[in-house]
């Protein structure tokens, strides 16, 4: 019912909204729940467990009961709070969690069964016949379960994510908060306001206080106005402060365009926020209690704050005939303001004996509501007082049973409130969250000139903190009212008294957990589900382990809280992870060549962050193994050319690099000539491969080290740490030139020919024999040019700035297509090195030593490295380790596949009979059969026996005979052309 | 979660990887036994309290930095230059 | 009390009244054969297996806490057979095979969801890398489908198949593997020990462990001195305390691993999905979370919370695979401390100090473990012999470089496994 002269909504502008599918019209500043309110809609919503019908509990973001579901497709968005959503023209919402209507739900049948359905009782039963768990049991329970639903589809809003960094973050735009806020920006502090409403004010929105004589609300508007023209301070509206984390980070979550239906070109519907605090002030203000009695979770029963805010800020009365119950003066307030308003009162219900009197209501002192009656909205209730039980009809109740601070987001970095005996209720300690205060209701002050009080002490402590003066403020006048309250958690009784109103838990749930010995608050919690639904326990964990302390005979400080965890309230996945969608996860590199790669329509693969060509299809070629024979062979038999510059280039120079390389490197490196490029094996410091490479040694104190393209980063910071961590008087440095360089294999007989094409001077066997390397001029451009081969063909790798990469690879493709080759990709790539039997990422896995991939006797003995010690250990090297060896299928089978363990040929192939694994495998054109690497049971030993390869996944069964693993040229004769 | 890096100033957790204990600076010699080798590669102190930590500036300078901070209240302590620790 | 459906219905006609403690509240006595430190799933689940196949029953659990409150009373509840390395394979075999026995075998409703489990390849490495795993699981008796990328999209057809930035090539499923109801699992071993008469003590923390010679004698507690002829070591989290207790340094760095809980939502989700590119893991809850994590935070913690960048990056990686779920609500975010040993494999060992035995390193794969850890565990406990199926998780593999097991292949560090 909408009250004439009440609230702050905008009566000129009326807004047509649809729930459930009926057309309704609210006023601008009205939200979802105030504007169904304002239609006479008290139902809103359904329970989770037992379906009971439900209507609006409070008017703010822990409302338990009015979740509904926004939007329809793709974008649909659940479990909504009604008292959050503000209307807009077109909303669309719908009620949830019911099945056909809210009005009519079948589940509710739920509730009949109530008495088999208490706390735990899953936790007994479904056990048998075993299998209906699965196929029976569990669907129903899962279907049963759940509240809103997702589309199922992408989320097609846009979402956003930013930094942001001040002086002071005021967390709550209530009194204290505004008040905090105003003295720090007087005394220029950069300071950033937040505030989960769409409107600053907090409380004084929703009451009827006065400030120095004025309304609150102008009192606020007043306030605004001064802080909007500080271009120092920030203010945030619709930003929810989420979480409190280490070094005075805050994540926060601003809802940008929810209450739109407007989306202005690539404007975000959320942003998550990282907020930069150097002090911050939490002015979180205070949730109300419900009281528990029997059944008290009907629609049309509310909190008596949330009756003030529905009326003072929004004018609407819930109710044409409204009840008042409770414990505190709060009773009266909102009598006062009904009246005021024109409201009728149907009772007022003090459980206090020494309650205040009026003159304009009737008092029920000493009394207490016990029961209520109205199947889909409260009709009457019941008040037990010692004369007895009378029945008063009521179509609205309003309940208060104190206050408890928003003591959360002191507690996120394991801080633990206390109890405040005067107030019943937890206060935050003070520096649980360093760089913290908290002032007003949050600290357990309620009165509105303590609040603005301790803003203005609040502001004044953390400017002192930053070395900044605080202004002389004068105190505006406000009311002082000292808070009186008497105990009151829950009605005696029978029948169910709801505590956690969204999940369904009563006052008999936590005693029956209590009596099961369920009697940590933490067990209690776990078994009844007690504070774990999207409310996380805003309205119902005090009382729950109010009840649990009486249960058990311990104090309330004794039994203590749950733990409270971010975020404040719920955030979306995609506000979190904003940016990341589809390939926006990780950085993409792009080679030089890519534009060109890509023009030729080969396949791409990852490679790390890189993107690499698999192979590169002819015409008439119809399966990638045509294409990757058909560059073997261009490579075996006149010149390829592949672009390798994702491998990870460091260039190293100083006095020492050579000294820095023998550390690093299992092998000796300072002892190359100038001019000559070495095979280097890195071992980490527990004597396994780390990773390996060539590394060139450019000049007297100038090193290149090229590392495999996963690795490049961990290599980095592996030498970096050699150094700085470990050899710091050594005289070197090391800078990644990865993307400076586009460097290129050019691999075949005929790549010397290629090359000397374009030479600005001829090379030949003599002046640039293998492992050679150093400048060279290619088309009068100064590169490098190093001889070696990761094909065992006669190769080079050719290096130029990265700006002619582009150029020179284009150069390069047509030339060698001139001379019968052409370009390779990894799938050719592959073949050419495991018919060599060199190594990759494949068989260096990081389980592997030096001793297990054959090159246990490049660990040089004339020096230390990092891993030789380690290495040496004996489980590291002898016998029974699996070692690399090659193999060839030679029975019936000729399949390989990676992947595949090996047994002895009569073995069963079981676990225990295990004899290692392929790592690699491919066909080889060149010897026209398919190639394995794999890891064998003492496998150089076995040279010229057969083992069985056995694929499970795949059905195959494969003999092999274990050989030496260069399948190719084992001389090497090719490489050195 | 902030950390100070001597050259670049306070930075966001971000910037930085982690490796471990700063025992890792402490490398034995290559003969100093199986004990020791151990101790240094594998066994941990852990403390609940303050610990003396490596971290690396990757996103940053490229500094090794030797962090001390609490590992029950992420309180930091102290920073310095792995460099300037070992020399 | 047995519990049934027939129990629940009798108590639900006569008001509920029925219901007795799960578990008693015993003071602690003066003396054990055995005192276990450390009432979370691995201890409870130790003391159960000592009273069922071991007749040993004057045990005592100590719990500095409440049962359960450790990292089983926060975790995503994953349980998984599918690990492919000698050690782990038969371990990790024995333990789902408990699993699923394990409701009938406690009399409690522990909701072990054979949902099955899909990890993500995104190259051909990375297939061959999952090929070598399942051929593991099979091996050792477990269960392994290779999946190509249509078959993946007829199972999964809400991940991104169209523009994720590490395209999907396939997915190895283990359709045994699945959830549990975590705190259950500890309930349902805490009620079966201590219907078999074992103490569990709660409130009582550990100061000291008494040796004298070389063999323990007891324990110091916060609720007096205890006498005891073995004590059992299995305080994931706080193993390092608890050894130095014993003039023991363990192998072990402690961090903090992140777990979040979205808002209840219906059914969208029913297997459990790991995508490796992103460190990512995700399934379903039955009253409708969706429950997921990712890596580390990747620093030394003992807070038991965590920081935003990991919470980013999860989330990030939850958008990139299954942009279906960027509505969803993060409810609730925590932090577990894990005992991250140098290769990513648990410690479960006698000690140098007679009595005195030891479990623990359990990264961050210890749920699933629970049955199979405390099985062997009263197996070395009460016979001083390692299990057939537990032989490989020896404290001096370290020293020796003998058995590392080391599935990430990531070698020393930590926290990098």
């Amino acid at each position: 019912m909408r009250v004439d002269g009440k609230g702050l909504i905008d009566r000129t502008r009326s807004i047509p909204f649809v729930f459930d599918g009926v057309s309704y019209n609210g006023y601008a500043g009205d939200t979802l729940a105030s504007a169904l309110l304002a239609n006479g809609v008290r139902l809103m919503g359904r329970s989770f467990k037992y379906h009971r019908p439900r209507g609006v509990l409070t008017a703010g973001s822990e409302e338990p009961n009015a979740l509904v579901t926004v939007g329809m497709g793709a974008g649909q968005e659940p479990n909504v709070r009604a008292t959050m959503q503000e209307i807009y023209p077109g909303l669309d919402a719908r009620s949830q969690n019911r099945w056909p209507s809210l009005n009519f739900d079948v589940m509710g049948i739920n509730d009949l069964a109530a008495p088999f359905l208490g706390a735990g009782f899953y936790y007994k039963t479904f056990m048998w016949p075993k299998s209906f768990w699965e196929k029976l049991y569990e669907p129903v329970i899962r279907r049963a379960a759940g509240l809103g639903a997702l589309s199922g589809e992408d989320n097609p809003d846009k979402y956003e994510s930013a930094y942001a960094f001040c002086d002071l973050l005021v967390i709550g735009a209530g009194p204290a908060g505004l008040m905090a806020a105003l003295v720090a920006g007087r005394a220029g502090a950069d300071v950033i306001l937040v505030d989960e409403n769409s409107r600053v004010g907090g409380r004084l929105l929703a009451e009827t206080y006065e400030i120095d004589g004025k309304p609150g609300p102008v009192w606020v508007d007043e306030v605004l106005a001064e802080l909007a023209v500080m271009d120092n301070v920030r203010i945030m509206t619709r930003t929810t402060v989420a979480g409190a984390y280490d070094q005075g980070t805050f994540a926060a979550l601003e809802r940008v365009l929810h209450h739109t239906d407007r989306r202005p070109n690539g404007a975000p519907i959320e942003t998550y926020l990282r907020i930069v605090a150097k002090r911050s002030i939490l002015a979180a203000g205070a949730l109300e209690r419900p009281i528990a009695f029997r059944d008290n979770d009907r629609p049309g029963i509310m909190t008596a704050g949330a009756v003030r805010a529905y009326l003072n800020r929004w004018g609407v009365s819930p109710g044409n005939n409204v009840t008042i119950f409770g414990n505190t003066d709060d009773i009266h307030r909102t009598a006062r303001d009904l009246l005021d308003a024109g409201v009728h009162i149907a009772a007022v219900i003090d459980s206090r004996h020494d309650a205040p009197l009026s003159d304009d209501y009737e008092v029920l002192r000493g009394a207490q509501v016990c029961g209520s009656s109205g199947r889909k909205g409260l009709e009457s209730i019941t008040v037990r007082r010692p004369s007895g039980e009378d029945r008063i009809h009521t179509d609205c109740l309003a309940m208060t049973g104190g206050w408890n601070p928003s003591v959360h987001l002191t507690c996120h970095m394991n801080g633990r409130p206390v109890w405040k005996r005067d107030i019943e209720a937890f206060v935050p300690i003070s520096g649980a969250v360093p760089g913290m205060v908290t002032a007003g209701a949050c600290s357990g002050s309620f009165s509105t000139a303590a609040c603005l009080r301790q803003g203005v002490e609040a502001a004044e402590a953390a400017l002192g903190d930053l070395s900044l003066k605080a202004p002389k403020t004068a105190m505006p006048q406000a009311e002082d009212t000292p808070y009186e309250i008497s105990q009151l958690w829950a009605v005696p009784g029978k029948g169910r008294a709801w505590l956690d109103f969204q999940n369904d838990v009563t006052v008999k749930d936590i005693k029956q957990a209590a009596t099961e010995n369920f009697r940590s608050v933490e067990h209690m919690k776990r078994y009844t589900t007690q504070g774990m639904a999207t409310d996380q326990g805003k309205n119902s964990n005090v009382t729950a382990l109010a009840i649990l302390a009486d249960a058990t005979g311990r104090g309330i400080s004794e039994t203590g809280t749950t733990t409270f965890r971010p975020p404040y309230s719920p955030i979306a996945i995609a506000a979190l992870g904003a940016g990341a969608e589809g390939k926006g996860f990780k950085p993409q590199r792009f080679a030089t060549s890519h534009k060109a790669t890509v023009a030729r329509q080969a396949p791409l693969i990852e490679a790390g962050l890189w993107y690499r060509p698999s192979y590169f299809p002819e015409k008439a070629e119809t399966t990638w193994r045509q294409s990757c024979d058909r560059e073997v062979n261009m490579v075996r038999q006149a010149v390829g050319v592949c672009d390798v510059s994702t491998l990870g280039k460091i260039d190293i120079q100083g006095p020492d690099a050579g000294a820095i390389l023998d550390f690093v490197y299992a092998n000796m490196f300072s002892t190359l000539k100038v001019g000559r490029t070495r095979y280097g094996l890195m071992l980490r410091e527990d004597g396994f491969v780390m990773d390996d490479g060539t590394t060139a040694r450019l000049g007297e104190t100038h090193y290149l080290m090229t590392t495999t393209t996963a690795a490049a980063g961990d290599v980095m910071k592996h030498l970096e740490f050699a150094h700085q961590g470990l050899r710091p008087d050594l005289d070197v440095s090391f800078t990644s030139v990865t993307e400076q360089w586009a460097q290129f294999a050019v691999a075949g007989p005929k790549s010397r020919e290629l090359l000397n094409d374009l030479l600005d001077s001829a090379i030949d066997d003599e002046s640039w024999p293998f492992m050679a390397c150093g400048p060279i001029s290619v088309l009068g451009v100064q590169g490098r040019l190093f001889r070696i081969s990761f094909s065992g063909e006669h190769a080079y790798e050719i290096a130029v700035p990265a700006r002619y990469g582009a150029s020179l690879f284009d150069i390069l493709t047509e030339r060698a297509q001139a001379l019968g080759g052409g370009l390779y990709g990894m799938e050719a790539l592959n073949v050419l090195r495991i018919e060599k039997g060199f190594i990759t990422h494949s068989e260096i896995h990081g389980r592997t030593t030096a001793y297990d991939i054959g090159m246990g006797r490049m660990v040089s003995q004339k020096k230390d490295c990092i891993g030789k010690t380690m290495s040496e250990r004996p489980g590291l090297e002898g016998s029974g380790r699996e070692r690399l060896v090659g193999l060839k299928p030679i029975g019936e089978s000729r399949e390989l596949l990676a992947g595949a363990h090996l047994y002895n040929e009569e073995a069963e192939p079981v676990r225990i009979n295990d004899q290692g694994y392929l790592t690699s495998v491919c066909y080889s054109p060149t010897l026209e059969t398919m190639l394995g690497l794999g890891f064998l049971a003492d496998g150089p030993d076995r040279y010229g026996a057969i083992v069985k390869m056995v694929d499970h996944l795949r059905g195959v069964t494969t003999l092999c005979e274990v050989v030496n693993p260069v399948f190719f040229d084992p001389e090497g004769g090719r490489v050195r052309g | 979660m902030r950390i100070t890096c001597p050259y670049c100033g306070e930075r966001d957790r971000r910037e930085f990887y982690y490796r471990g204990a700063a025992v890792d600076l402490d490398r034995p010699a290559p003969d100093a036994g199986g004990e020791a080798w151990d101790d240094f590669v594998y066994q941990r102190e852990n403390p609940a309290g303050p610990i003396r930590e490596l971290w690396f500036h990757e996103g940053g300078c490229g500094a090794w930095i030797v962090v001390t901070r609490n590992t029950v209240t992420h309180e930091m302590i102290d920073v310095q230059l792995a460099s300037e620790v070992k020399a | 009390m047995r519990f049934s459906g027939l129990r629940v219905l009798k108590e639900g006609l006569t008001g509920n009244k029925g219901w007795a403690p799960h578990w008693r509240e015993p003071e602690p006595k003066s003396e054990y054969d055995i005192v276990i430190i450390g009432g979370g799933g691995h201890g409870l689940s130790t003391a159960y297996y000592l009273a069922k196949e071991h007749g040993l029953t004057n045990i005592a659990v100590l719990e500095k806490g409440y049962i359960g409150g450790g990292n089983i009373g926060r975790n995503t509840t994953i349980v998984r057979a599918n690990y492919f390395l000698q050690g782990n394979s038969e371990f990790y075999s024995h333990s789902l095979k408990l699993w699923e026995g394990l409701e009938e075998d406690l009399n409690y409703n522990v909701m072990h969801s054979q949902r099955g489990i899909i990890n993500l390849f995104h190259s051909d490495g990375q297939r061959d890398a999952a090929a070598r795993r399942g051929n593991m699981m099979i091996s050792q008796g477990d269960d392994a489908i290779l999946l190509n990328r249509d078959e993946l999209r007829r199972m999964l057809p809400y991940l991104n198949f169209d523009d994720l930035r590490f395209p999907l090539y396939g997915g190895l499923y283990h359709p045994r593997g699945g959830t549990a109801r975590h705190d259950a699992v500890a309930w349902g071993y805490a009620r079966g020990a201590d219907q078999r008469g074992v103490d569990l003590i709660q409130n009582c923390e550990v100061a000291g462990i008494d040796i004298e010679n070389g063999v323990v004698r007891g324990v110091q507690t916060s609720r007096g001195p205890i006498r005891a002829k073995k004590v059992a070591m299995v305080a994931a989290g706080r193993s390092g305390q608890v050894a130095a207790m014993a003039g023991m340094r363990l192998p072990i760095e402690s961090h903090v691993l992140q777990a979040f809980v979205t808002e209840g939502l219906k059914p969208c989700l029913d297997h459990v999905v790991t995508f490796g590119m992103g460190h990512f893991y995700i399934s379903q809850s039955d009253k409708g979370g969706l429950v997921f994590g990712g890596d580390l935070d990747f620093y030394a913690s003992y807070a038991a919370r965590g920081n935003l960048p990991t919470v980013e990056s999860v989330m990030e990686a939850g958008m990139t695979l299954m942009p279906m779920i960027g509505k969803a609500r993060v409810l609730r975010s925590w932090g577990g401390i894990m005992d991250m040993t140098p290769d990513g494999s648990p410690i479960i060992d006698r000690t140098d100090i007679e009595g005195l035995y030891m479990n623990c390193g359990w990264n961050y794969g210890g749920f699933k473990a629970v049955p199979g850890s405390g099985n062997v565990f009263a197996h070395l406990i009460a016979t001083d012999r390692y299990h057939e199926n537990a032989t490989g998780f020896r404290l001096d593999r370290f020293r020796t470089g003998n058995g590392i097991i080391d599935e990430e292949g990531k070698g020393s560090q930590h926290n990098l496994h």
